[in-house]
């Protein structure tokens, strides 16, 4: 399970891409392509393999006005779902 | 308008130096002076990116027999596509692999073929190539690719199953593809050779959904079952002209790799049309593209945008009618042909044929 100190990080072969047809930023891997909301946008722009979850979930608390304790958890079960299909790696801080 | 495309399967060459006898290539198999030079193809990404393709799978044959790999990659990922080589490894010297790396090549799909020498070597009719493929294998984790495991499952090494597992793990791929052979091409030929028992695949089903659970978030298990065990057929392409796209070495466009088996469709080439214009509008996309060309049966039943009728090839292939429901259908009229096809495969008493192995 992804702890708060954890640092995510976008492991080899995974990367952000901007759509130009689509108008959309998506997400590559290996046989995967997922269409980027502005949530997800938001949360992997902010994946640096530098930033913890919770410096991360601190960022988004603040400019989308919205209380840490909530926008954490969601960040967590997001990274969370990346990382259980490969797509994301986690070292532990 | 079509939706575009998100991925494309460049067949660079037909030329492989194993000859497995599933082979997903045509039977009539293109020879190299028939081949797009580096410079078509160059021009071919390009059309294929701004066409909104972002998945470029390098494919073959074995893609390393083009000496000119290299700089395919390199254009590929100038095109802004995201590049994966689809190989049996063979040809990938460490110089060469390294070169790919400097290239940009995003990942590498391995092919397996068995997880001793003894049956990989037979089943590719290439001796020493399975010694060779894990040197290669070596090589592709030293220099940190990402790597999926593509193994290819019928009747001889279905039983190896757990094995295969273990294998994808130990050469560090985060990613397996248990890919259960689809009667197509060569395969079609070597149907009842293939052709695994009720019994094998019940047991990798089983194996299969425990390694799921286990191995979450370590690797990543896919898997495509024999579809003739199945009760519904499956979404062929995730519905014709939806999502994918095939060209071949000689750069004729196909909605998938098998749809020349149709004969009344015509298919048009990326060097003499723009690859947008035959997406869009060529008369072989168009065929079966949607849902309004369904048969009755499939257009009142509840998986229609499920599975979208499932695959034309194998209409074609045991109805002789690529406009009929997929047979794997249990709804389906063609289900006894092929019911009675299974019937005679895969009983394990009757002798099970040589091989015919491909060959140019």
């Amino acid at each position: 399970m992804i702890h708060p100190s954890d640092i995510p990080t976008l492991p080899r072969g995974v990367r952000t891409h901007f759509d130009t047809v689509r108008k959309t930023d998506v997400l590559l891997g290996p046989e995967r392509v997922l269409m980027l909301d502005q949530i997800g946008s938001a949360v992997l722009s902010r994946v640096d393999g530098a930033q913890s979850v919770s410096v991360i979930s601190a960022d988004l608390a603040a400019v989308y006005d919205a209380p840490q304790d909530v926008i954490e958890p969601d960040v967590i079960a997001y990274l969370q779902d990346l990382a259980d299909k490969r797509l994301l790696d986690v070292r532990h801080g | 308008m079509a939706n575009p495309p998100l991925a494309m399967l460049a067949e660079l060459t037909h030329r492989c130096p194993l000859s497995c006898p599933y082979c997903s290539n045509p039977t009539e198999l293109l020879a190299k002076d028939t081949e797009l030079s580096t410079d078509q193809w160059r021009d071919i990404f390009q059309q294929a990116a701004d066409l909104g393709v972002l998945q470029l799978h390098l494919s073959g044959g074995e893609p390393a027999s083009r000496t000119d790999i290299i700089e395919l990659v390199v254009a590929a990922r100038e095109a802004g596509l995201y590049t994966n080589l689809i190989t049996s490894g063979i040809g990938l010297t460490p110089k060469r692999l390294e070169a790919l790396d400097k290239a940009g090549l995003d990942h590498v799909q391995l092919s397996l073929q068995g997880v001793t020498a003894a049956m990989a070597d037979r089943i590719g009719g290439y001796k020493g190539g399975f010694d060779r493929k894990m040197h290669v294998a070596d090589h592709i984790a030293r220099i940190g690719f990402p790597l999926t495991l593509n193994a290819v499952m019928h009747r001889a090494n279905l039983d190896d199953l757990p094995a295969t597992i273990d294998m994808a793990l130990r050469l560090g791929a985060r990613r397996i593809e248990i890919a259960c052979v689809q009667f197509q091409g060569w395969a079609l030929t070597n149907r009842s050779a293939l052709q695994p028992s009720r019994a094998q695949v019940d047991a990798a089903k089983r194996v299969v959904k425990d390694a799921i659970e286990r191995l979450k978030g370590d690797l990543v298990i896919d898997f495509v079952p024999p579809d003739y065990y199945s009760d519904f057929p499956k979404a062929c392409m995730n519905g014709w002209g939806s999502t994918g796209l095939n060209v071949t070495p000689d750069g004729t466009v196909l909605p998938c790799h098998a749809a020349a088996t149709i004969p009344h469709l015509t298919f048009e080439k990326a060097t003499d049309r723009p690859l947008a214009e035959i997406w869009n509008d060529g008369p072989a996309f168009n065929a079966y593209r949607g849902t309004d060309w369904l048969p009755d049966l499939c257009q009142s039943c509840e998986r229609r945008d499920i599975d979208f009728g499932g695959c034309r090839c194998q209409a074609m292939a045991v109805l002789g009618d690529a406009s009929a429901t997929d047979p794997v259908c249990r709804k389906s009229a063609g289900r006894a042909v092929l019911d009675n096809l299974l019937a005679q495969e895969e009983t394990p008493t009757i002798d099970v044929p040589d091989y015919v192995y491909r060959k140019l």
